[in-house]
């Protein structure tokens, strides 16, 4: 039967033969593709090249060691206009991680609480989750950040009628100004005792998972933690006699000088982030849980397991199976929503080396691709870690 | 044994493990369970058949609270079931149940899920769980499965470490909700027999079945229910040879005509 088959065809010519072979096949087209994704890139370049050579324009990265000579107001490493537009870059570097890490954890906890309460078997309660989550999800997040924004700046008082908490913060339309704490020597023994309770604290947390293997006794760890962790640093403060100053924000003309500020654009843009991306994380961990089959949870139940343990000990770690990839997907989304941070002046990467930096230097291209650059690796780092998580808490199957 | 079921004639509540007295319940408008009488000694194997939607999973599910019953009463070995969780959560402890669709925990190993409610609920040590636990899984005899994960067994092995789970929270009744019905025909036998050891030992068990092989060897009473009804109760023997009421009859024909 085979012998006949083949002697049915003897002139197919040899190139048809080899595009009907599946494995040549595939190879083939793979070598089509990714030939014509480097042609494609290949002349782009050679495009970019050409057009910047026509407009005297080369391509240097000298640029970045000149004095950038802007202002940033929010830096938290030394900076001023005489500061390169590499030192600008590394300032705005920080303040896009500072904005998506504060973001991410405001976000994530937001977020979980949101998921758990529209669960609620309460009416209000749910009914309020859901509304929050509808009307936040449905605006655009430019117009949350300019709303918080303008909340802040206009809604808030002028420095000279500052609302003042204590005499130490506070809060006006400028930012929120606060007591900068000046450490002491002896304050080092606190933060030694704090690390030393920190670490304590892991022991013990193993010790008590021991005691409960062997006795079936369980300790009270999470407050146990808390007293140590928080009790113990603060005896020592006061014993050793507050061994902190504090360098007070006073009113000096139009506005506080001294003290610690947390200016307004960085406030509007974590709090209108977050909680836009929270209104996602929360649906994205109600479906979470929803998608642990409830066999599991009356299994639970009639194992005697109450309800928290319930959901701590069966139903959360499956669940984590089903939010964790769509929530990597939040986290880069939060991170890279944070570039709208230019729409009122926050000083992040765009504003600084993907802005001023290049209107003044005329180096789009080179800026641009630094700007790429940062947010891929910034989300592949992002990426990373999530899929390591992922992976860690997979089920196994057969 | 020596408490036969001669011996408690009913008028000392403490011989019944299991007291439902005119048990009502409803889906929103739909009457689920109507008028539930039962009694269940200490012991007694009791199996209930019925067609499907006759409301025999319902009432099963009502003797743990995973079910609310809206009228009447149900007193689990001297608890009531009320909105009480504290009292809810005794008899859960009490009672063991194994699901249709075993409802092991994926995320756990078998052995994981035999100490989960041992150390969480009693407070057991983990060792004095896990060998405990290792015991359990001997007599379904699946003890060289207890590192792996549910999702790596068969469903029959699956059933019967679901069985191993609940014996490990020491149960003084056990619940079985159709606990072969999503099982291969070959598996079914190796379950059964893991029940019908349990019931040799003297466990009192209740269970949704279609086994009437089963019902024949092992039961003390087998009732039937039809359209939220207990539509009668009898020996085995008897049910099966000199069935009563029409509906009975009917049922019995065709389940056993094929």
């Amino acid at each position: 039967m085979a012998e006949a088959a083949i002697a049915s065809h003897p002139r197919r010519n040899p190139i048809s033969r080899l595009w009907n072979d599946k494995q040549s096949r595939s190879v083939i087209i793979q070598v089509i593709t990714i030939s014509l994704v480097f042609a494609f890139f290949a002349y782009i370049i050679h495009n970019a090249v050409v057009n910047l050579q026509a407009i005297g324009k080369g391509f240097s990265y000298n640029f970045l060691w000149q004095p950038s000579s802007y202002d940033i107001n929010q830096h938290l490493i030394e900076y001023d206009s005489r500061s390169t537009h590499f030192r600008a870059m590394l300032v705005g570097i920080i303040n896009t991680v500072l904005v998506a890490i504060c973001g991410i954890v405001l976000a994530s906890i937001v977020g979980f609480i949101l998921g758990v309460l529209r669960l609620s078997k309460n009416w209000i309660v749910n009914r309020l989750a859901y509304c929050y989550i509808e009307y936040v999800r449905n605006v655009p997040v430019l117009l949350h950040i300019l709303l918080v924004h303008g909340l802040i700046v206009h809604a808030f008082p002028v420095p000279r009628q500052a609302i003042s908490i204590g005499d130490v913060t506070y809060m006006t339309n400028r930012g929120i100004f606060s007591a900068k704490p000046i450490y002491e020597p002896l304050f080092l023994v606190v933060v030694v005792l704090f690390l030393f309770s920190l670490a304590f604290m892991w022991w013990f947390k193993r010790h008590a998972k021991k005691v409960q293997d062997e006795t079936g006794q369980r300790y009270p760890v999470f407050w146990i933690g808390l007293g140590t962790i928080v009790g113990m640093p603060l005896v020592a403060f006061f014993l050793l006699g507050s061994p902190i100053s504090w360098d007070m924000p006073e009113l000096k003309g139009f506005n506080f000088t001294g003290g610690m500020v947390i200016r307004p654009e960085f406030i509007a843009l974590l709090l209108a982030l977050s909680l836009y991306t929270a209104a996602f994380i929360g649906e994205i961990v109600r479906a979470g849980i929803l998608g642990v089959y409830y066999g599991q949870t009356e299994a639970s139940y009639a194992l005697g397991i109450n309800r928290g343990r319930t959901l701590s000990l069966v139903v959360i770690p499956q669940a984590l199976r089903i939010i964790v990839p769509p929530l990597t997907s939040q986290y880069l989304n939060l991170t890279k929503n944070s570039s709208l941070a230019v729409a009122i002046g926050y000083m992040d990467i765009v504003a600084t080396i993907g802005g001023i930096s290049l209107n003044q230097t005329g180096r789009e291209m080179e800026c641009m691709i630094i700007v790429l650059a940062l947010y891929l690796v910034m989300s592949l780092i992002i990426s990373a870690v999530m899929n390591w998580y992922n992976k860690r808490i997979k089920l196994v199957e057969r | 044994m020596n408490d036969t079921p001669e011996n408690s004639n009913g008028n000392s509540e403490k011989e019944f493990v299991i007291v439902i007295r005119k048990m009502h319940k409803w889906y929103g408008q739909f009457h689920v369970l109507k008028d539930i009488n039962l009694n269940v000694e200490r012991g007694e194997k009791i199996v209930i058949c019925g067609p499907s939607g006759s409301g025999k999973s319902t009432l099963i599910r009502c003797i743990n609270r995973l079910e609310e019953h809206q009228d009447g009463e149900i007193i689990v070995d001297g608890t009531e079931l009320t909105n009480d969780l504290k009292n809810v959560e005794v008899v859960r402890r009490e009672v063991g149940m194994v699901f249709q669709h075993f409802n092991l925990f994926p995320h756990l190993t078998v052995l994981d899920n035999c100490t989960l409610a041992p150390i969480w609920v009693r407070k057991e040590p983990r060792e004095q769980a896990e060998v405990t636990a290792m015991e359990y899984l001997e007599r379904v005899k699946i003890p060289d499965q207890a590192s792996k994960f549910p999702g790596q067994l068969s469903g029959g092995q699956q059933q019967r470490v679901a069985i191993a789970r609940s014996l490990c929270m020491k149960p003084r009744v056990m619940l079985f909700d159709e606990p072969t019905s999503a099982l291969d025909p070959e598996m079914i036998k190796e379950v059964l027999d893991v029940m019908i050891e349990l019931a040799t030992e003297g466990m009192t068990m209740l269970c949704v079945t279609h086994e009437m092989g089963f019902a024949k060897t092992v039961a003390d009473r087998v009732i039937f229910m039809d359209e939220g009804e207990i539509i009668e109760q009898n020996k085995p023997q008897e049910f099966f040879d000199n069935p009563q009421h029409d509906r009975t009859k009917l049922f019995l024909s065709q389940i056993l005509n094929h």
